[in-house]
């Protein structure tokens, strides 16, 4: 090889174009149970990755009631083996769609499910993941209207909140939090902070907080008070569709959300993906990939990557958004889950999450120093107030194998939040687990009340 | 012609089968009082008519999907040499360990001192990419190369607004990544086009011209989008410092000098990885991806939280010391193995000059548990030999295609040898033998390749670009330069050959224009 290029050795192919003086003249100093020089075999390295995973406590290693973003549904067997099929897991972005009709179509497949979920009239073919699909609709926003500032719903994800103001800053855009009021938006502090300038009305559905908000007095109020431009943006969990009204019904314009509740790992916190869907009005402000049905010279029925005209690659400095990789196999993962679940299963299920949730409502506010942070309707996820510390009482819970939920204060950071315990319900929570998840929390608040009082 | 079977079946989607009431999910057992959905929420906010998902039986499922899957080409099946994304082997040991459940089944909100295993590993990872890089510190959140470019620009603007700056534009030359100025508009900021000189590098004529006070930072590919180390990059590296901006690398070609040479030691202030191309992620069809970030010291304090921090065994709180400070101490003093267990380590949320969040919780952990695994597997002299490997094979390529005479039709747009890919340039191909690149890559497909990256970088006219990396044996390349000699062979006897293709693949050429004028996004249901 080195005698057809004409060089007498790796090294001087380099020296002809790296100047020395850029060389790294050592070998990497990798870190340790990483520096291996020469690296280490395949066995050795799967001990070291068990051994690292054998340090972690995971779903599978005790009760779990967390969510707050990212929920451990059961994620049926086969979309394991899609997601590790070479044909799915290998390609990358289908810029030659004959050869690629297998992902394109999963694409528009993909599309159709989540405008079907949403009741809006386009999706893309996936973005990042939740949070960050809030701040890209907000560019949108920009996009569509100019204007100056977002006014978003303090019932937003934390998360969404940050991610929010890091992407605001940057483009320009001021971003005013409405408070709540039992649980859900202010709706006379939305409506008087809605005006003329504001760009993107945006609100949590269910909110952060578990509680259902009414998305179509905000969306109503947004557009009453802003005017028809103003965008309408939901953060939506997918996951209760079958039963909550989606969101193209209740005036929302942009409905994003987190996917990883249809058919993605909990995996730490990702991959799993964003979805962006809009009414048509909106088409050629979205970010992303989109795939679009056409023929083949043959007149077959095929699948491209279609309108690239608003994407980086064509349109440069003037796209509506730099993205580019996204997410396609955990949305693949995303409609595979929702083609199994199917017209009525989406529906069962959303049932059963909302009579668990209620139940669970129920059962753990009889416990003592135990109550509701809010009195609106929940679905799968519910706010309590405990009378104790909660990062206690988690720890005295973690020592009986169970993890009750999220400490929401240390999430929000908002004094009104200390007490705060965020509990998630998913098909996988049976009734005996939440009975269990009572016996645990209230023998956990009895034994903190009593070290206090001790101390 | 005569179809083959893939031809022959007709594109159906899962929408346009099953039938009604068929099923897959078995529900979980109401095991709790059945509660009616209108006595929870008020009407107007229940769903009216249930979401016309598919009604399709498993075996529906798994057929449609597996069937789905067979139109598809894969770099399990051949050869990709699609330029910039670096399509190298995805071991199978990566899935292994990623599926399992300490990793898979890990809640991000679990406490960190029970997700330790996670932690550590993600410090470790940052370390390792903070060493290649040559930049200390690391952020792994953003999700993709074009999210850690986002992040970069916005720790550029944090910078410079903390020095009471306000610079308003950026500087990318021609042969960039469409994402680098796309990303620039996103991050505010105005793009200035940089020329490229007559050797592929960077005009410094041009950047000493532009790089004024009102630059905040210059974005830049090295080697760049045509293959090209630039030379002058120290020299770069002093103009835009001097003007006070900062140099950002776009590491979408980092396979090409993975230690070898390092954009922190070159002057580069913030990097950004892609752990779906270097290090080896798979691509998914179009992501995950994960685009982590290496900066140098001055960019530090502006770093997305959490941040994570490892503490010594026996050391408890460290007041005092800001957690940059902190990190930064302990990277220089890493201790021997043996002694790691006992460290523990933290998510630090307290970093008040913080830009902030780019997304929800700590990023994309797959990616990083596939990514340690490869770094691990490798090791750092493997790291150095797969980059060795790349640059070699990318030469080797280009040298039998000049061998064959493919160069007469398709020169080497700029330069004499390569980095890991190379750029063609197709126009003397369109007028010697009316075929365009496009014809050419289209033909590809009917010898069973995956066609380069085509029509970029912009500038080099008709481009293909070619990256084969470390991954392919020499037979490969050599069958694949035979494949393009063979190609402009049928071209001179008839172009419509080329013009027509592909002629095998499940569908051929299809109407994007239509596409685009008539858009159908979605299935009539």
């Amino acid at each position: 090889m080195l005698a057809a290029i004409g060089v007498s050795s790796v090294q001087e192919i380099f020296d002809r174009q790296v100047p020395g003086s850029v060389r790294l003249g050592r070998p990497l100093a990798l870190p340790g149970g990483m520096s291996t020089l020469k690296g280490a075999s395949e066995q050795d390295v799967y001990a070291h990755l068990r051994d690292l995973a054998a340090r972690n406590t995971s779903a599978e290693d005790e009760l779990s009631f967390l969510g707050a973003g990212m929920y451990d549904h059961y994620v049926p067997a086969f979309i394991d083996m899609l997601m590790e099929r070479s044909e799915l897991l290998t390609p990358y972005t289908p810029y030659q769609p004959e050869i690629s009709q297998g992902g394109l179509q999963i694409m528009f497949e993909y599309q159709t499910a989540i405008c079907e979920l949403t009741g809006l009239g386009v999706s893309n073919a996936s973005v990042y993941e939740g949070p960050s699909a809030v701040a890209s609709a907000g560019y949108l926003a920009k996009l569509h209207n100019g204007r100056s500032r977002f006014v978003v719903s303090a019932g937003a994800h934390p998360h969404t909140l940050q991610t929010l103001r890091t992407y605001a800053h940057g483009y320009g855009m001021e971003v005013v939090e409405v408070q709540l009021r039992d649980g859900v938006t202010d709706a006379d502090a939305w409506a008087s902070a809605i005006d003329g300038d504001t760009s993107a009305a945006i609100f949590a559905q269910p909110n952060f907080y578990g509680a259902v908000e009414d998305a179509t007095a905000l969306s109503a109020a947004a557009k009453e008070n802003g005017g028809e431009k103003l965008v309408t943006i939901a953060q939506v969990d997918p996951i209760v569709l079958g039963i909550l009204a989606p969101p193209g019904e209740c005036g929302v314009d942009v409905a994003v959300g987190e996917g990883q509740s249809l058919g993605n790992r909990l995996d730490y916190g990702g991959p799993s993906f964003g979805f962006f869907a809009a009414r048509e009005a909106y088409l050629r402000q979205m970010p992303g990939r989109i795939a679009g049905e056409t023929t083949d010279v043959d007149g077959r029925r095929g699948f491209v990557l279609t309108l690239q005209t608003r994407e980086q690659h064509i349109r440069r400095e003037k796209a509506t958004s730099n993205i580019c990789t996204a997410q396609a196999l955990n949305a693949l993962a995303g409609v595979a889950y929702l083609s199994w679940l199917g017209r009525e299963g989406i529906v069962e299920l959303g049932e059963l999450l909302l009579a668990r949730t209620r139940y669970a409502r129920e059962t753990l506010c009889a416990l003592d120093g135990v109550s509701p942070l809010h009195s609106q309707p929940v679905m799968r996820e519910l706010a309590l107030r405990l009378d104790a510390d909660v990062a206690a009482v988690k720890r005295r819970c973690a020592e009986m194998g169970v993890n009750p939920g999220a400490d929401l204060h240390a999430l929000t950071g908002r004094e009104q939040d200390r007490g705060g315990l965020l509990v998630a319900i998913t098909e996988r929570r049976s009734r005996e687990d939440i009975d269990r998840l009572a016996h645990t929390l209230g023998a956990a608040i009895a034994a903190e009340h009593e070290a206090t009082v001790a101390a | 012609m005569t179809e083959s079977p893939l031809q022959r079946e007709p594109a159906v989607t899962i929408f346009q089968k099953g039938g009604t009431g068929r099923r897959a999910f078995a529900c979980p057992e109401m095991d709790v009082p059945e509660v009616a959905t209108r006595d929870v929420l008020p009407a107007h906010l229940i769903r009216s008519e249930p979401p016309r998902l598919p009604e399709v039986s498993e075996p529906e499922i798994v057929r449609h999907y597996v069937r789905l899957s067979k139109r598809n080409f894969d770099l399990d099946s051949g050869f990709y040499p699609l330029g910039s994304c670096t399509m190298k082997h995805n071991p199978r040991l990566h899935e292994r360990v990623a599926a399992l459940p300490g990793h898979a089944r890990l809640h991000p909100l679990q406490d960190p001192e029970r997700a330790q295993g996670a932690l550590e590993l993600m410090w470790n990872l940052e370390r390792a990419l903070g060493e290649i890089a040559g930049l200390p510190h690391v952020c792994l959140q953003p999700s993709a190369g074009s999210h850690g470019e986002l992040a970069g620009v916005l720790l550029t603007r944090a910078y410079h607004e903390a020095k009471g700056q306000a610079r308003h534009k950026v500087l990318t030359p021609d042969t960039a990544h469409g994402t680098n100025p796309a990303t620039v508009t996103m991050a505010g900021f105005e793009v200035v086009k940089l020329a490229t000189n007559p050797d592929g590098g960077i005009d410094l004529d041009d950047l000493r011209a532009k790089a004024d006070e009102d630059v905040a930072c210059l974005m830049l590919t090295n080697p760049n989008t045509l293959g090209l180390f630039d030379a002058s990059i120290v020299e770069i590296a002093e103009i835009v410092h001097g003007a006070g901006a900062t140099l950002y690398y776009d590491g979408a070609n980092l396979n090409a000098v993975m230690g070898l040479s390092r954009p922190g030691d070159a002057g580069f202030d913030i990097v950004h990885f892609n752990l779906h191309k270097s290090f080896t992620q798979p691509h998914g069809g179009g992501g995950p991806g994960s685009g982590p970030i290496a900066v140098s010291d001055r960019m530090a304090p502006f770093l997305p939280v959490p941040v994570i921090v490892r503490k010594p065994e026996g050391e408890g709180e460290a007041p005092g010391l800001p957690a940059g400070a902190r990190r930064a101490l302990q990277a220089a003093d890493e201790p021997a193995d043996g002694q790691r267990a006992s460290a523990t380590y933290e998510l630090d949320y307290d970093r008040p000059r913080s830009i902030g969040r780019l997304r929800g919780f700590q990023g994309n952990y797959g990616c990083f548990v596939r990514a340690y695994a490869y770094i691990c597997s490798l090791g750092a002299s493997g790291l150095k030999d797969a980059s060795e490997t790349a640059v070699l094979n990318a030469n080797y390529l280009l040298a039998r295609l000049r061998e064959l005479g493919v160069t007469k039709h398709l020169p080497l747009a700029y330069g004499d040898l390569c980095m890991h890919e190379f750029v063609l340039s197709g126009g003397p191909m369109k007028r010697a033998l009316q075929i365009k690149t496009l014809d050419l890559a289209k033909r590809l497909l009917d010898y069973g390749y995956h066609p380069p990256t085509v029509y970029f970088p912009l500038l080099v006219e008709e481009a293909l670009m070619v990256e084969p990396t470390e991954t392919e044996t020499k037979e490969t390349l050599d069958a694949f330069a035979q494949a393009l000699a063979e190609i402009l062979r049928e071209a001179e006897e008839d172009p419509e050959i080329a013009r027509n293709a592909p002629y095998t693949t499940p569908v051929r050429r299809l109407d994007e224009v239509a596409a685009a004028k008539r858009p159908i996004l979605r299935q009539p249901l």
